[in-house]
């Protein structure tokens, strides 16, 4: 019985079991449907959209950054063009021992061993497969040293790159800029799909300024990355072949300059050791033909990156190369403002041709002793106004200062450009100042400041006090007073050419309201007395300009670094060179029909006339097509 | 019968063959389930050579860990089956005494406590896989079945106790197989559906005790992750996303072997290890799936075949059991690596790289081998 039992216990419990059994297939086989039906679903009927997916992370389009269009002065030489550059990189996750390496490189002279610390920090930042740059830039005997030594240094190679170069650097510095490491900054300011693997932007001068129509339009390529970003060359064909097409970049376009470079050479030339600024334009037009800010730098550092030591030369120098002088530095524009302020006596009446006034050196406002001096002590006689410019008289301003009223003053030399910025292509331009009483007014606090002193026109009448220009704008002045007037905004782009397909678009010169002076003998006379200035026996620039085998007219000015007390003797030996005098000079030639206007400005050069003018001659000579017996 | 040289060599082709599964016969192996698994393993190792970026060297500690697997198998096909019926309560408390010992002193490795180190490092939840469904079938082997309900508390204990103590190591994974790997045995052995059905019901409770009291922030974020892996797209909705992307684009051919972009440029996560299986889509498509998973049907299938010819309660239970289980490892799988359930960190059974399931996978079917031997040379 117990057996029956068991046995029959034993066929239930196999029916039992084989149920179950069942039962589990059963379960078995929905639960692998549903994963069948999801293959179905991802493979078959969302295919195309996985697919894509799929592409999507394979294929990264890489930016090609467009070439810079190069920069031309007017005759087509080349200021500003790319060259390929070798630079020194290291790909960490290629190198054991970083700082090792490091360490042999430097000794190696092929670092500097000050970089090594910040080195390793980038090198521990960027992804392990991204190369770091040790050495922007090697030169032809450090590469052939690193390439002998190639073997110790596992994971470091040198890598060509196209690299901004400015053949006369140093000569154009100030006027085309530089490029530099695009900043964040820069990067909120343009377009970032166009600057798509561009590394470096126009920092100043025209390189900032036609940043946007130099640098051109990246294209892209496509590359095939892996999911850390890297990219793969290598490997089975469905992983890295069947990429869709690429797109060129479209190059910048070619600058075309109104800058003749043997002019800028020239004035570089001409203020070697010296500081301060020329600026020379055509009057014709506002062509500016040269600018020149001295000291100057090499702004081949900049596009190509330098070492801290390096940037701190340049930037912590006293003489201050960065800054330039011919747009943004200010200078009181001392007896430079004379022709200017002839003709607007001469307009307003507050003089005519014919009025003579007696200098003795000094000159005192009615029921006052100070005596406002001129800068030849025992002072030049009866004189005109022809001769109060040639010869340069202070008394004969200070006496009509007054007349004419220093809100007459403001209003003429305004309309000479002077006091606004000039609106020249580059910028961080200086605005200059020309004072009046409104001026005035707005600009101090207190009562007694805000008044405007008849010993403050006085003054301003030789450009001296609140009053003060940059070269570019003295230029400017100067080429109005060469065309009686017709003024032009200065440039430094007279067009650009796209170098894709040729086509050159010119821009046309920009003229400005014309200077106001009615009476053309006023024209006549004032520049006759400029001629003089540089060739007649009694100008102050006579030693400058007699020998000259063409006509043309000048004006110097002494601007006054610090006022010399009542009475003190002017002792230049005791003054420290830094506070000698600014000499400047302005002129145009030739006379008849003008085609160079100058502005020179040298700072501590004590003396206009003999410091500044043989500069200014040196510069029409040479862009005239005259031997200059100076050199 | 004698044979001619010629009748020999005309029906010679099978010869060989016939030999052969003789020998397969003495070795107590089953030859079907063995082809199978040899089949399965070899194709694993053909989409693993893609998948590790074909480095010999990995797929050569693969060989010799399959190599340990299969040793481990054949040794336990030698053993007579009611010797580990009769061994099996203390092979379970053996088991449970090294799970606690882990606890307490175990090596923690991949932020949890699971290896123990003695001479050669191991997890003995690994034991617990086998132990757990044999301790079930051996406590129903001598109790009429289905079984008494007052017979379910003690189950319960067996099932529970290594479950919980696997659970806070924590390897929630291996805990749910273990679990798994029981229930199926008390459901074999004839639980009441009514019943079954009651305790599904009575799951959703224990989801969100389990939710509260025992799962870890990760797991929770996987379980939030599927339901939705674009909240987080690089974070760890990354995973699901890259799998889904990787299978997908596969299509119905695949792209080939070794050009699998997703796999070989390193989207895919986890590529040789839990997300083979997405590897194996995107290279040979939704053709070469339903091949691998054909070998897997098989193997279940052969697994209950023995299950059902088996002649005695453990045997029948315990085959059931590991056959069954085996199912719900390439369930799990497939489901989380296209996104059906949680990431909860399964192998692609024998083809995923990694080695310390497949031994004790491998042992299991020693198990079936043996039971299936066992059949054979007893009478009914």
């Amino acid at each position: 019985m117990a057996l029956l039992q068991s046995i029959r216990d034993h066929h239930f419990e196999r029916r039992i079991f084989v149920g179950r059994i069942i039962l589990s297939t059963v379960v078995a086989a929905l639960l692998l449907g549903t994963v069948v039906s999801r293959l179905v679903q991802l493979q078959v009927v969302n295919y195309e959209q996985y697919s894509e997916k799929a592409q999507g992370n394979r294929i990264r389009t890489q930016p090609v950054s467009p070439i810079r269009g190069l920069v031309l002065d007017r005759n087509g030489k080349v200021l500003a063009e790319n060259l390929p550059a070798y630079q020194l990189e290291l790909i960490p996750e290629q190198v054991d021992d970083i700082g090792d390496t490091l360490k042999r490189l430097a000794e190696l002279g092929l670092i500097e061993s000050d970089d090594i610390e910040e080195l390793i920090a980038q090198s521990r930042q960027t992804q392990r497969f991204r190369p770091v740059t040790l050495n922007p830039r090697l030169d032809d005997e450090e590469i052939s040293r690193f390439a002998v030594q190639r073997a110790r240094f596992p994971g470091v190679d040198f890598k060509p790159r196209l690299v901004r170069h400015y053949p006369d650097g140093e000569s154009i510095a100030h006027a085309v800029g530089y490029v530099g490491r695009l900043t964040v900054e820069d990067l909120q300011r343009v377009d970032a799909s166009r600057y798509a693997g561009t590394t470096q932007a126009g920092q100043t001068g025209l390189e900032a300024s036609y940043e946007s129509r130099l640098h051109g339009d990246a294209g892209f390529r496509h590359i095939v990355t892996n999911a850390r970003g890297r990219q793969i060359t290598t490997g089975s064909s469905g992983v890295i072949d069947a990429l869709p097409e690429d797109q060129l970049p479209h190059p910048g376009d070619n600058l075309l300059l109104t800058l003749d470079l043997e002019l800028q050479l020239l004035a570089t030339d001409l203020m070697q050791d010296r500081r301060g600024a020329i600026v020379a334009i055509d009057p014709a037009n506002g062509d500016i033909l040269a600018l020149v800010s001295a000291p100057t730098f090499d702004p081949n550092m900049f596009a190509v990156g330098m070492s801290r030591a390096q940037y701190a030369s340049v930037s912590e120098d006293p003489d201050r190369p960065l800054f330039n002088r011919a747009v943004r530095g200010i200078y009181p524009p001392g007896s430079t403002i004379k022709p200017m302020l002839a003709l607007a006596a001469l307009e307003t009446g507050a003089t005519n041709l014919t009025r003579k006034t007696m200098c003795r050196g000094f000159f005192s406002l009615p029921n006052s002793t100070h005596r406002y001096r001129d800068w030849k002590p025992e002072g030049h006689g009866e004189i005109d106004i022809h001769e109060a410019v040639s010869q340069s008289c202070d008394v004969y301003f200070y006496e009509i200062s007054n007349e004419i009223g220093i809100d007459r003053m403001h209003d003429y030399l305004v309309q000479f450009g002077l006091g606004y910025q000039t609106g020249v292509d580059i910028g961080g331009e200086r605005s200059g100042l020309v004072p009046s009483t409104s001026w005035k007014r707005q600009a101090f606090k207190s009562r007694d400041d805000k008044r405007w002193y008849d010993g403050e026109t006085v003054i301003a009448s030789i450009g001296q006090g609140y009053m003060n220009a940059t070269p570019l704008q003295l230029a400017a002045a100067t080429s109005a007073v060469a065309t009686r007037g017709i003024r032009f905004r200065p440039r430094l782009v007279r067009g650009w050419r796209d170098p894709l397909t040729g086509d050159v678009t010119e821009l046309e010169p920009a003229q400005l309201p014309t200077v106001d002076i009615k009476n053309d003998f006023y024209w006549d006379d004032v520049i006759a007395s400029m001629n003089s200035v540089m060739q007649h026996h009694r100008g102050t620039a006579f030693a400058v300009g007699r020998d000259a085998p063409y006509r043309m007219a000048g004006k110097s000015g002494t601007a006054q670094v610090f006022s010399v007390a009542q009475d003190e003797e002017y002792n230049e030996e005791e003054i420290e060179e830094r506070l000698r005098d600014h000499a400047l000079f302005i002129s145009f030639a030739p006379l008849e029909n003008p085609r160079i206007a100058v502005a020179v400005i040298i700072e501590n050069g004590s003396s206009g006339s003999t410091v500044a003018a043989p500069v200014a001659r040196a510069m029409m000579d040479h862009y005239l097509g005259y031997k200059n017996a100076a050199q | 019968m004698r044979l001619s040289e010629t009748q020999r060599l005309l029906v010679g082709k099978a010869q060989p063959l016939g030999d052969f599964a003789r020998l397969l016969k003495q070795l107590r192996v089953d030859g079907p389930l063995l082809s199978a698994l040899l089949l399965l393993c070899g194709a694993g190792l053909f989409v693993l050579y893609s998948a590790v970026g074909e480095s010999s060297r990995m797929l050569l500690s693969q060989v010799i860990r399959l190599g340990v697997a299969f040793a481990a198998m054949f040794l336990l096909a030698q053993m007579p089956i009611d010797f580990l019926r009769r061994w099996t309560p203390w092979a379970y408390i053996g088991g449970i005494v090294l799970l606690v010992l882990v606890l307490v002193t175990g090596d923690v490795g991949g932020g949890a406590q699971r290896w123990l180190d003695v001479g050669i490092r191991f997890q003995p939840s690994e034991i617990m896989k086998l132990a757990v469904p044999m301790m079930c079938a051996w406590y129903l082997h001598d109790r009429p079945i289905p079984p008494r309900f007052s017979a379910l508390g003690l189950l319960a204990i067996i099932i529970a106790a290594p479950t919980v103590l696997i659970a806070s190591q924590p390897d929630l994974g291996t805990a749910l197989l273990t679990a798994a790997a029981g229930i199926i045995v008390v459901i074999l052995a004839g639980l009441s559906i009514k019943l079954i059905l009651s305790l599904a019901a009575l799951s959703v409770p224990g989801a969100v005790v389990l939710w509260t009291y025992f799962m870890q922030d990760y797991q929770k974020q996987r379980v939030l992750t599927l339901l939705n892996p674009d909240s987080d797209p690089l974070g760890a909705g990354y995973n699901i996303i890259q799998s889904k992307i990787a299978i997908g684009s596969g299509g119905l051919f695949g792209k080939g072997w070794t050009n699998g972009s997703q796999s070989q440029l390193e989207f895919l996560p986890e590529r040789n290890t839990d997300f083979i299986f997405a590897v194996l889509s995107e290279e040979f498509g939704l053709l070469g799936v339903l091949v691998l998973l054909s070998i897997y049907i098989f193997i279940v299938g052969r697994g209950l075949y023995i299950a059902v010819n088996a002649h005695n309660t453990f045997n029948r239970l315990l085959a059931g059991s590991i056959s069954l289980t085996f199912f719900v490892y390439v369930f799990v799988n497939t489901a989380m690596v296209t996104g059906l359930v949680p990431v909860v960190g399964i192998p692609l059974p024998l083809v995923s790289f990694g080695g310390t399931s497949m031994v004790t996978l491998m042992a299991g079917f020693g198990i079936l081998m043996s039971i299936h031997s066992n059949r054979k040379l007893l009478p009914r």
